[in-house]
């Protein structure tokens, strides 16, 4: 086994261990901690099921990748299942899928790379029965981390696709 | 801002006489093989150009300064302080006193006159063999706008380097880069350029989208660059003295980024991303017809044509990791030359077509390479937490590249290193900086 490969492996254990402590986009977090009084739900705020916000927090705008992956593991495919769900009740939601790189990486290649993970995403939510013309994709490569520190922790979080809903009629 | 790039680009016009002198041009003993790996410093002096008219004395002193600055920067030359000078130079076409000079072991002395008149600079110079008792080639003058007067001092080291050397000069040249400002998570990125020294910046877009990688065409006068403007990356060309820009032909729904110049300054070659496969492809900018040089589903990026415009070196992640490869122009069988332990990326060829300079990454690093078009002789000649993006000095002998430091406060910075690994130092530039790209030495 090459050292590339040793090192990828382990990079992958710490990647793996890593998101299964990340449990903030998983579901139910957020749901009935929001505002407003019990029981009431607030037209787009996020316990109302079809705003932006129960998207992005309860059902998770994103889904996260291994370390130069961009196959998606059984979290992302979950995570994604709830999206295409989503997305096939709110029709009127257009997305745009951004791919993310950790900062461990050429800028050229992470820009390729990203573009690989928000077509995973992609493909996935049209597996899903997402119609092709409702999904764009866009890479960021390296250029938009949302952590900055230099390690694995933050590194986890950047390597991202994240599906940004604008509301736009399917044409 | 514009006004000004626009005369610098006039002032450019340089003219080149040759001052007439008793001394034939002769290659002494004053030598630096460059290819050592292990030099001495050269001791020189240049004592203050001799100003024609009072008006003259402060560009006088600052013409000395720049060739002094852009002599000692390579490393190869140590400046001796005018206060150790026996005698004074106030007469450029008075015989030099040459025992003063060698007494204080200045080896190459360099005089120059210089006279202002209607906002026109003129300069002339001399270099002298010290130990030779002789002139090292003939004196030579330049004239152009005020303005430019770096530029003519810039000129006028290249001389002396060549002349030393024996190989070509690389002052008077520009770098295009990404200016960066911001914190890492908002980071704010506009093309900017600059002298190779940092001298003269100036701005050529605002920072209000993403702009990456600006590259010179090959002969400096536009730049390509791949901007964020439209929502996705796209690729821009740019006429530096005009200002103006527009946007290359794209299909809906990809995206482009990546590019290069082909020696030809016709043709582009750079990478298209379509459903999540990244190829390369090269277009020619006047029609807009498109081939396809590269059909494989892995990441084939970073393009790079070699000097004479047959082959081109790039990028591909097609064996399971970033290695580096060379196929014909047109497209085609393509090589592996990378096989060390690790990633490569970002190759660039050399201009004199025998090294190809990369990115390494191993372990967690981040190193600037050079290795033979065959892969062979690999050099590392940095090593950081993240080094990216070499580009070649016209001459072929500096490289300069971007180094990003470590965590929550990382900043981007320029910095220079030979091509034997010594001599590494930090390019200024007024905020953070990446992606740098060397033009060729300026006509």
């Amino acid at each position: 086994m090459s050292t590339l490969t040793k090192f990828l492996m382990i990079g992958a254990l710490i990647a793996v261990s890593a998101c299964t402590n990340a449990g903030r986009f998983g579901k139910g977090d957020g749901y009935g901690s929001g505002s407003g009084a019990s029981g009431a739900i607030v037209p787009g705020s996020a316990n109302d099921p079809s705003s932006t916000a129960y998207f992005n927090q309860t059902i998770g705008d994103r889904v996260h990748f291994l370390i130069d992956q961009s196959s998606l593991t059984p979290e992302a495919q979950q995570i994604l299942n709830g999206q295409a769900d989503w997305l096939s009740r709110n029709g009127d939601y257009v997305a745009v899928i951004e791919g993310h790189a950790d900062e461990q990486g050429t800028r050229e290649y992470n820009l390729a790379l990203g573009a690989r993970r928000a077509n995973a995403a992609r493909e996935y939510l049209i597996s899903r029965g997402v119609a092709p013309n409702r999904l764009k994709t866009v890479s960021y490569g390296k250029e938009r981390p949302i952590e900055i520190c230099s390690n694995e922790a933050c590194y986890a979080k950047n390597r991202r696709a994240v599906t940004v809903l604008a509301a736009g009629l399917t044409s | 801002m514009k006004r000004y790039m626009l005369s610098l680009l006039i002032g450019a016009s340089l003219f080149f006489t040759n001052v007439s002198s008793q001394v034939a041009a002769q290659n002494g003993p004053l030598r630096i093989e460059i290819t050592d790996g292990v030099i001495e410093p050269l001791p020189f002096a240049v004592p203050d150009f001799v100003p024609a008219s009072g008006e003259a004395a402060q560009v006088g002193r600052d013409i000395a300064r720049v060739i002094a600055s852009d002599l000692t920067g390579t490393g190869l030359f140590r400046e001796l302080p005018s206060s150790a000078y026996i005698s004074q130079v106030r007469d450029f076409a008075a015989p030099v006193q040459y025992a003063d000079w060698k007494a204080i072991n200045a080896q190459a002395l360099i005089t120059g006159s210089v006279s202002v008149s209607g906002g026109q600079v003129t300069v002339q110079f001399r270099v002298y063999d010290v130990f030779s008792d002789a002139e090292l080639g003939n004196g030579l003058q330049f004239s152009g706008s005020a303005s430019g007067w770096r530029r003519m001092a810039h000129k006028v080291a290249d001389a002396v380097y060549a002349r030393i050397t024996g190989e070509g000069g690389y002052f008077d040249s520009r770098v295009v880069f990404v200016s960066e400002s911001g914190p890492k998570d908002n980071r704010l990125k506009r093309l900017a350029i600059m002298d190779y020294d940092g001298a003269n910046v100036q701005y050529l877009t605002d920072s209000a989208s993403i702009v990456l990688a600006p590259r010179f065409s090959p002969s400096g006068d536009r730049v390509l660059y791949t901007s964020y403007e439209s929502g996705s990356p796209r690729i821009y060309v740019l006429d530096i003295g005009q200002v103006q820009r527009r946007v290359l032909q794209q299909q809906e729904g990809t995206m482009s980024f990546a590019p290069r110049f082909a020696p030809n300054g016709k043709t582009v070659v750079f990478s298209i991303e379509k459903g999540g496969n990244t190829d390369i492809y090269a277009m020619d900018i006047a029609s807009g017809q498109t081939s396809q040089l590269t059909n494989a589903p892995s990441i084939e990026t970073a393009p790079s044509f070699s000097p004479d415009g047959s082959q081109i070196v790039f990028e591909s992640d097609r064996s399971g990791g970033q290695q580096i490869y060379i196929m014909p122009a047109g497209g085609g069988e393509a090589r592996r030359i990378s096989f060390g332990q690790g990633r490569y990326g970002t190759p660039v060829w050399s201009p004199r077509g025998d090294m190809i300079a990369f990115t390494k990454q191993n372990q967690g690093r981040f190193y600037i390479g050079v290795m033979r078009t065959d892969g062979s002789e690999e050099r590392l000649l940095t090593a950081s937490f993240l080094d990216e993006g070499p580009t070649w000095a016209p001459n072929g002998r500096v490289i300069m590249f971007a180094r990003e430091t470590q965590g929550a406060q990382g900043r981007s910075s320029l910095y220079s290193v030979d091509i034997t690994g010594r001599n590494l130092k930090p390019v200024p530039t007024p905020d953070g900086a990446s992606d740098p790209d060397w033009s060729p030495l300026q006509n």
